[in-house]
Formats: structure tokens, C-alpha cells, sequence
């Protein structure tokens, strides 16, 4: 199946939640926030994806995006990719960790490095910068040059065992 | 007989361990030497790899792609650019994915060397069995630094072919490297697959069942050794791997013997595929010629491949500039260490240093 | 002829005529008491002397033998051959920092350092090291080096416990339970060996592996493999080191000490080490037996040979982990340690000793008793052997292909 007839299939099964279909080398099916977990559920149980190999978050300028790739370990076929938007300020997206518990750190680091906040995640908190660390690096407003961007360290004392 | 009231100490394997694999940290927390909970706290190595990446030319990623798991850096190289190649729609000349497949085979080969000569190092072997690895890694390294000039962080790829002919010097060794490798793999295995001790180590240790580990996003060998037959080179092939015949490796149980077991035969069926690129090696040229300025089309990919420690896959986002809008990278050892909770529960302290060694795990892919 | 064997005779008797004209120069101008005193100490020293002056000799041909099992040289660069290697050792240790702890418990943590050392030297006192060369001829002796040997426990328990460190606290449970449960397997199985010989010198039993005209390893091999096996467990060595375990505790009991206190653990590791295998050596092998050479070279050769058998062990075998160690201890040594001793004392009823039939009929015994375990062990390490599924590229075209 390819994926202009996999969205065709999700389409007419759920033309309530109103995808839309993204073109592109790899066509991707663009789902709004509040139906992504009913979406996921769905293509889990029922088409058999039962592997999420890959949650991104991209910052374009007018939005925040999560970008969800699926695969099926027995079905033929190429991956399903979901895309969630989310607005500029304060992204919230629904965490698929209750369907896919792979994507628990994936959702981290996204939260961590993009700020894109994934609400019912169990654990949210930062994975790769440190306790402590304000700002979300990897996005555009974050400075990438070392002389615009000023090193803070987290002060106070912890006591280690 | 009634219950006597024991409590929990909370041991830290700290960032500094000689067995956690690099700068890695763990929280344990323990009953007497039953483990309870494992926390690992990643992030030590963190170098913002996809920010640097995205302030870097499409060409100057590729070698800064050698520096994710430089264990085996030329499945970071060859993921890139056939992402990369996807996106811009490139097709590199048939001699040059020869070249690359041999390449990658030879990477696998010696990263599963280091990680069985580190498993067993954990399991407290002092050294021996890892020296007699890298002693064969030396020799894959001349191959390395014979055709691509340096050893460990080769910047051998090019979008759209490799960098450099291979030297006049590499078929003759190469071929009698591949002649001597199946001799090498036995004796390897002679010494420590029936050894009892480390059976006892190892059989039925760290077991994780087929659905959890797909659950948890688990790929390459340590999915493999739970009974998933699921190999990216033979479920969605990419470069040329139809062409060739090799087997996918499954293991049965699940356990850390297993997943030594089917690394073992791995590194068999990587051989074989060496020795037919080799001897299916066309002439020609070995890249397509470059432009300047590279700027691929606006569009977004995603690419995976099959490399050593699981699915690596590359989501490149561009919008038709020199430099990358979005560099993401899937690193396997990164979503392969969620499931190190579920197999340490319950088992002993030993067990967990030999459950990491047994997920294979390298800190700069995990961090970035 | 004659000449050859008067010079050997001399080079073999070499020490035991040094003590003797040294005593006697002394008796000249001493009393009685005071000479007597005075060999005493100078045996002691002499003792003192050669453990540590053997360190510097052990710690080089570990590395190196060890170096050769994988492949490499060991330490070639310091003196020739790297003979000098420990001197090098020695002389950065003692210039390191002597850090102790903030809140480890002071007394204990110091005196642990000088606590292991001392069993180690106790236990060279009774071992012969050639005819007529040991220190003390206790009527006791193997005895002695039981109660003795077990001292070095505590001084690893108060280690790892005067630390204040989690990891050195494990390693001590470790350590406590490893140790006392190799104890038993390990006298058990000289018990065999002494109801042979009626006695429990050390002297002894070198005279009477002379009457039987052969060493106790072929009257008794089941023996000599549970003893071997358990002192490889009680000094701590692989793959029984489970208390110093480098890749799960870094270190266990010694990783708050630096400088010249971790030196006397290594010490004393390296000491009891050779220890184990000079009083195999004694019971098992002969002692100080052998033709041609002077007593005291077979001695160190055979101890030598053992050591390199240890050596052998740590460079090839992982380490097991202690609810194994401990089960292997009390399920499988235990057992075949008293099974050893009751066919042991059965045989020796019925069979005349010092004769060659008596001889062949344990040798006998104890093929026995091994092929018995082969047998019933082998058929299921054949069923338990595991392979590995390979899935060819036609069978897996149709469940997951493109």
C-alpha cells in the first residue's frame, strides 16, 4: 500500500478528525493535536504499527511541528508519518507514551531540546541538558554562535552520596 | 516467619565507571544486591551535535557524522549521505556502493568485535578476549587508513559516491583479511561460547520478550535476539542490499547470551556479504561530479539504515539552502537504553553492568 | 661422579649450612639463650625479607605471563625485560597522596591496610621450602595455616567497612561470605590427604609422599582440584575475585586507599597468592622432591608451575557472581569434598599403605568418581547447548519485505 492509499484508508475511517495529506518524498498525514492519540491507538491495534521509530520536533517560523514515524515490523510497506502542528507559543502536543512506550525519552528530548511540551507524559523533564538549564537549544531564537551566548551554571550545592 | 524489615540503599554508578560504557550515570537502587530500580541519567557527553549541524554546510555534516558512534563510523557517514542522496534525488555510481557496502560491512564486523570483547570484559575476563579483537580491528583500521586516510574518523563519503579509489594495495588485503576472518570467528567462539562460566553469566539474564521490546522501539541485534526477524536491510532495503544474499540472524530467548550469540553469526553473515561486493566489485568512477554550492530541493526526508547497534536513521528538513533547516538524528543506542530498567529489575548488581554491555551502547550516539 | 654429587649435595644444603656456622660463630661470644634468640629473629627476617623480595620478582612475571596470554608483551621498557617494573610500581606508590576519607571510621580504616599482611606471613613459617628449611616444624601445621589464613577476612571486612563507601561495602559482604564458605571445601579436602598421612605437619606429609614414592596429586586428584579451586576462592583470585571486582564495584574493598596502603593489599594479595601455591605444592605435588636440582629449586618450580595455572585462570575466565560463587561452594564442592573424604578413609582400611597396589587402587577410586560426574553431566550440557535462527533471504521475502 502506498501512502497516498493509507491515507486514503485513515481518511475515510475517520473524517471526523479531517486529515489532511502532505506531499512530499515522503508523503506524511497531518493530524490535528486533540485526535493524535485516538489516530495512534487506532493504527496500533488495528493496522498493526506497532513500532514508533522516530519522534522530531521542528521549529519552523509560524508554528512548531512533531513528526511521529511508524513502522510495522510485519506488515510490507513504507512508514506512516504523522505530523501534529502546534502553535508558536507555549506547543503543547498529546505524549503517545501510553501507546508507544519507546517514545518516552524521544518525547524528552524533544521537550528538552525544542520545548515542546507533551501533555500526559509521565516524566517530563530534561534529558540531555542539565537540572537546571533555562531555554530550549535547538531552537531558532536560541543563539548557535559562542559569542552571543552567555553560560550560566546552575549554583547552590547538592550533597551526593 | 515474619517479614524482617530490610531497606533500600541507593548506590550511584556514577559518570566515572570503567563498565558503563563512557560518561554514562546510574542510579541504583538496591536490596542487598537485588536490583530495584535502575535509573540511568544520560546527557554527560552532550555536545548539541544538531544545532552545530545545522549551522554547518550539507557537505561539512558528513564528516561531522563520524563523530556520533565513532565505534563504527562509517554507518554514521553512509546513513547521512543516503539521506541526503534521498533528498536530492542522487544516484551515486554503481562502483562507488560497491565500495560503500564493503565499507559498512567491515564496520559492522568490528563493532561487534569491540562489543563482545567489552561484554566479556565486563563479565571479568581482564582484557583478554578484547585483545584479541582489536587485534583484528587493527587490521580493518589499515584497510581504513589505506583507502580513506585515517582511522577511526574516516570522512570517506561523499553525496554522491566516496571520496577517494580504493588504493591499488586494498583487494589483495582485503581478501585475505575476509579469508582469515571466519577462521578468527570460530576461535573466538571456540573460547567463550561453551565456556560455563560464562554461560552461567549470561543464560537467562537480562531476558526481554519479543513485545516488549518492540514496544520499547528496540532494533538490531538486541530486537533480533528476542525473536523479531525484523532487519531493516532485508524489510526496507536501501543501496544495493537486494543484490545480496545473507541471512537475518534471530535469536530465541532473549537474553544477554543471545544477543552475544547473534552478534557472533552477524559478524558471519557480514563476511559473506564482503566477499560477494568483492567479488561483484564493477570499474568506473566513485562519485558523481560535485557542484559547489550544494542545495538540495525544499522537502523533508526520512532515512534509516541498518547500522551495527540498530536503526539509525537521519530526518533532514531543507529549505533549499546551503545549510540544513532541521538536522535530526534517530540514534538506536539512545532509544535502545529505555528498555535497561525492564531487564535489570530484579536481577543482581553484576547483571546490570552485564546487561549495558550486552545492549551495546556508545555515549556519543546516545548524547549527541 | 662422586665431585658432581658432593657439589650438589652442597648447593642443596646451602642455606642450612649458612644458619648453622652462623649460630655457631655466634655461640662463641653469646650464651645459649641469646643465640637462639638471635636465629630466631634472623629466620623471621629472612622470611619478611623473602616475601617482599619476591614481590618484585611475582608482580613482574604476572604481567608478563599475563601479557603473552593475550598477545602482547607485559611491561618491557623498565630494567632488562622489565625486570625493574616493580621497582618503578614501588617507588610511585609510596610517593602518592595518602588520602583518607572525611567521615571513614580512622582507626579501622588504617589499621585494615597492615591487617592483611600479617596472615600472609604468618602462613610462610611452617611451609618447607627444602630439606630441613622451615622456619617452624609445628607438629600442627596444617592447622595453623587454617586458623591463620582465615585472619585475612577480617582485615578485608574491616576495610571495607572503616571506608564509608557503598561500593567497598558490598564488596565487603562479598568478601565475608566468599571467604568463609571456600574454608570449608578447602580443609575438607586435605582431610583425605592427611588420614594418608597421620599427621598434620607440614614436614610430614613431605616424608610421606617419600615413602609412597609418589606425589598425593595422583593417590588423590579429586582432592587436589576441590583445594586448588577453593584457594583460588579464598585469596581472592579469578575468576573467584569478586570482592575486588574491577567492572561492577571499581576496586571494592581498596577503592578509598592510595599510595603505600593500597601497595600492602596488593601485597598481601600477591604473597597469599603464592602462599596458596606453595602449600599446594607441598601437599599435592612433593614438596621439595625431585632429582638432580637442589631441593629448594623444585620447590619454587613447582610453586612456579601452580602460579602460572593461576595466572592461566584469571587471564581466561570471567568472573562469577556470588549467589553462584555461593551455590558452587556449598552445592558442588562441599558434597564431593566429603564424598572425596569417606571413599578416602574406606579405601585406606582396606589397602595397604606405602605400596603400589594401594596406590592404584585410589587412582582408581578416584577416576571413578570423576567419569561418574562426566557421565551424568554431560548429556545435558549437550541438550542445553543453544544456536541461533537464521532466517534466509527466501523465507523472510514474504513476512517482512518492501
Amino acid at each position: 500500500m502506498t501512502a497516498q492509499e493509507t491515507f486514503e484508508a485513515l481518511a475515510a475511517r475517520f473524517p471526523q478528525f479531517e486529515l489532511e495529506y502532505v506531499e512530499g518524498k515522503d508523503p506524511a498525514v497531518l493530524v490535528k493535536g486533540e485526535n493524535l492519540l485516538e489516530l495512534a491507538q487506532h493504527l496500533k491495534t488495528e493496522e498493526g504499527y506497532d513500532y514508533c521509530a522516530s519522534v522530531t520536533g521542528v521549529d519552523y517560523e509560524d508554528r512548531f511541528e512533531a513528526v511521529y514515524h511508524l513502522y510495522s515490523t510485519n506488515k510490507k510497506g513504507g512508514p506512516v508519518i504523522l505530523k501534529v502542528l502546534a502553535a508558536r507559543e507555549d506547543p503543547e502536543v498529546p505524549s503517545v507514551v501510553s501507546i508507544w512506550p519507546g517514545a518516552n525519552w524521544q518525547e524528552r528530548e524533544v521537550w528538552d531540546l525544542m520545548g515542546i511540551r507533551f501533555t500526559g507524559h509521565p516524566d517530563l523533564r530534561r534529558i540531555l541538558m542539565w537540572e537546571g538549564f533555562e531555554g530550549h537549544p535547538l531552537r531558532k531564537d536560541f543563539p548557535g554562535m559562542k559569542d552571543e551566548y552567555t553560560f550560566s551554571q546552575p549554583s547552590g550545592e547538592q550533597e551526593h552520596d | 516467619m515474619t517479614e524482617l524489615k530490610t531497606d533500600t540503599i541507593t548506590v550511584n554508578m556514577g559518570p566515572q565507571h570503567p563498565s558503563t560504557h563512557g560518561v554514562f550515570r546510574l542510579i541504583l537502587t538496591l536490596d542487598g544486591e537485588t536490583v530495584i530500580d535502575v535509573e540511568p541519567v544520560v546527557g554527560y557527553l552532550h555536545r548539541n551535535h544538531e544545532k552545530i549541524g545545522e549551522l554547518n554546510n550539507w557537505i561539512q555534516n558528513t564528516p561531522f557524522t563520524d563523530r556520533l558512534d565513532y565505534i563504527s563510523p562509517m554507518s554514521n557517514e553512509f546513513a547521512y549521505v543516503l539521506a541526503v542522496e534521498k533528498l536530492a534525488e542522487i544516484e551515486p555510481p554503481e562502483r562507488a556502493r560497491y565500495i560503500r557496502i564493503i565499507m559498512v560491512e567491515l564496520n559492522r564486523i568490528v563493532n561487534h568485535m569491540i562489543v563482545v570483547g567489552f561484554l566479556l570484559n565486563e563479565l571479568g575476563c581482564f582484557f583478554t578476549p578484547m585483545f584479541y579483537c582489536i587485534r583484528w580491528r587493527e587490521l580493518v583500521m589499515d584497510l581504513y587508513e589505506m583507502t580513506a586516510g585515517s582511522r577511526m574518523m574516516p570522512n570517506y563519503f561523499w553525496i554522491g559516491g566516496v571520496a577517494a579509489d580504493l588504493p591499488p594495495r586494498f583487494l589483495p588485503e582485503c581478501k585475505e583479511l575476509v579469508a582469515a576472518l571466519p577462521g578468527f570467528i570460530d576461535e573466538l567462539e571456540r573460547l567463550i561460547t561453551d565456556s560455563e562460566i560464562v554461560q552461567m553469566r549470561c543464560k537467562n539474564v537480562g531476558v526481554l520478550p519479543p513485545d516488549v521490546a518492540v514496544a520499547y522501539g528496540c532494533t538490531g541485534p538486541l530486537l533480533r535476539a528476542s525473536g523479531v526477524p525484523y532487519d531493516i536491510r532485508r524489510a526496507e532495503p536501501y543501496s544495493i542490499y537486494d543484490r545480496f544474499d545473507f541471512d537475518v540472524v534471530v535469536g530465541t530467548v532473549g537474553d544477554v547470551y543471545d544477543r552475544y550469540l547473534v552478534r557472533i553469526e552477524e559478524m558471519r553473515q557480514s563476511v559473506r556479504i564482503v566477499e560477494q561486493a568483492l567479488r561483484d566489485l564493477p570499474e568506473g568512477e566513485t562519485a558523481t561530479p560535485k557542484k559547489r554550492k550544494f542545495m538540495p530541493p525544499e522537502g523533508d526526508v526520512y532515512h534509516r539504515i541498518e547500522a551495527p547497534k540498530g536503526e539509525l536513521g537521519f530526518y533532514l528538513v531543507s529549505d533549499g539552502s546551503e545549510q540544513p533547516y532541521r538536522y535530526k538524528i534517530r540514534a538506536p543506542s539512545f532509544v535502545n537504553l529505555q528498555a535497561l530498567p525492564y531487564m535489570c529489575k530484579g536481577y543482581k548488581i553484576a547483571d546490570v553492568v552485564v546487561n549495558i554491555g550486552s545492549i551495546d551502547i556508545t555515549m556519543g550516539e546516545v548524547d549527541r | 661422579m662422586e665431585l658432581v654429587q658432593r657439589l650438589l649435595e652442597f648447593v642443596d644444603q646451602i642455606f642450612v649450612n649458612l644458619s648453622f656456622w652462623a649460630s655457631t660463630q655466634l655461640a662463641n661470644f653469646l650464651p645459649e639463650w641469646a643465640v637462639t634468640f638471635l636465629m630466631m629473629f634472623a629466620t623471621v627476617l629472612v622470611l619478611v625479607f623473602f616475601g617482599l623480595g619476591s614481590i618484585i620478582w611475582i608482580n613482574v612475571f604476572e604481567r608478563k605471563v599475563i601479557g603473552r596470554f593475550q598477545d602482547r608483551y607485559g611491561p618491557n621498557r623498565f630494567g632488562p625485560f622489565g625486570l625493574l617494573q616493580c621497582v618503578a610500581d614501588m617507588i610511585k606508590l609510596l610517593t602518592k597522596e595518602d588520602i583518607t576519607p572525611t567521615k571513614a571510621d580512622r582507626l579501622i580504616y588504617n589499621l585494615a591496610a597492615v591487617v592483611p599482611i600479617i596472615p600472609t606471613f604468618l602462613i610462610l613459617a611452617v611451609i618447607p621450602f627444602g630439606r630441613g628449611m622451615v622456619a617452624a616444624d609445628l607438629n600442627v601445621g596444617f592447622l595453623y595455616i587454617v586458623a591463620v589464613g582465615s585472619l585475612g577476612t577480617i582485615g578485608i571486612f574491616m576495610a571495607s567497612w572503616g571506608s564509608r563507601n557503598k561500593y567497598a561495602l558490598i564488596s565487603g559482604l562479598r568478601t565475608v561470605a566468599q571467604m568463609i564458605s571456600y574454608e570449608i571445601p578447602m580443609v575438607l579436602s586435605v582431610v583425605g590427604v592427611l588420614l594418608l598421612v597421620g599427621s598434620l605437619s607440614m614436614v610430614s606429609i613431605v616424608d610421606a609422599q617419600a615413602q609412597w614414592r609418589l606425589p598425593f596429586v595422583v593417590l588423590q586428584p579429586l582432592a587436589f582440584v576441590i583445594y586448588f579451586t577453593a584457594a583460588v576462592a579464598e585469596v581472592n583470585r579469578a575468576p573467584f575475585d569478586l570482592p575486588e571486582g574491577e567492572s561492577e564495584i571499581v576496586a571494592g574493598y581498596h577503592i578509598e586507599y592510595s599510595g603505600i596502603k593500597f601497595a600492602m593489599f596488593l601485597l598481601a594479595e600477591y604473597i597469599n597468592a603464592f602462599s596458596v601455591c606453595a602449600i599446594a605444592a607441598t601437599i599435592f605435588l612433593g614438596g621439595w622432591q625431585g632429582p638432580i636440582l637442589p631441593s629448594w629449586a623444585w620447590f619454587f618450580l613447582k610453586t612456579y608451575f601452580l602460579y602460572v595455572v593461576l595466572i592461566w585462570l584469571r587471564g581466561t575466565l570471567p568472573r562469577v557472581r556470588i549467589d553462584q560463587l555461593l551455590e558452587f561452594a556449598w552445592k558442588t564442592l562441599v558434597p564431593l569434598a566429603l564424598a572425596n573424604l569417606m571413599i578416602t578413609a574406606l579405601v585406606a582400611k582396606l589397602v595397604p599403605h606405602n605400596s603400589l597396589v594401594g596406590a592404584v587402587a585410589f587412582l582408581a577410586m578416584n577416576v571413578v568418581v570423576i567419569v561418574g560426574i562426566a557421565v551424568v553431566k554431560y548429556p545435558r550440557w549437550r541438550k542445553e547447548r543453544r544456536q541461533v535462527v537464521l532466517v534466509p533471504r527466501s523465507a523472510s521475502s514474504e513476512a517482512s519485505g518492501p
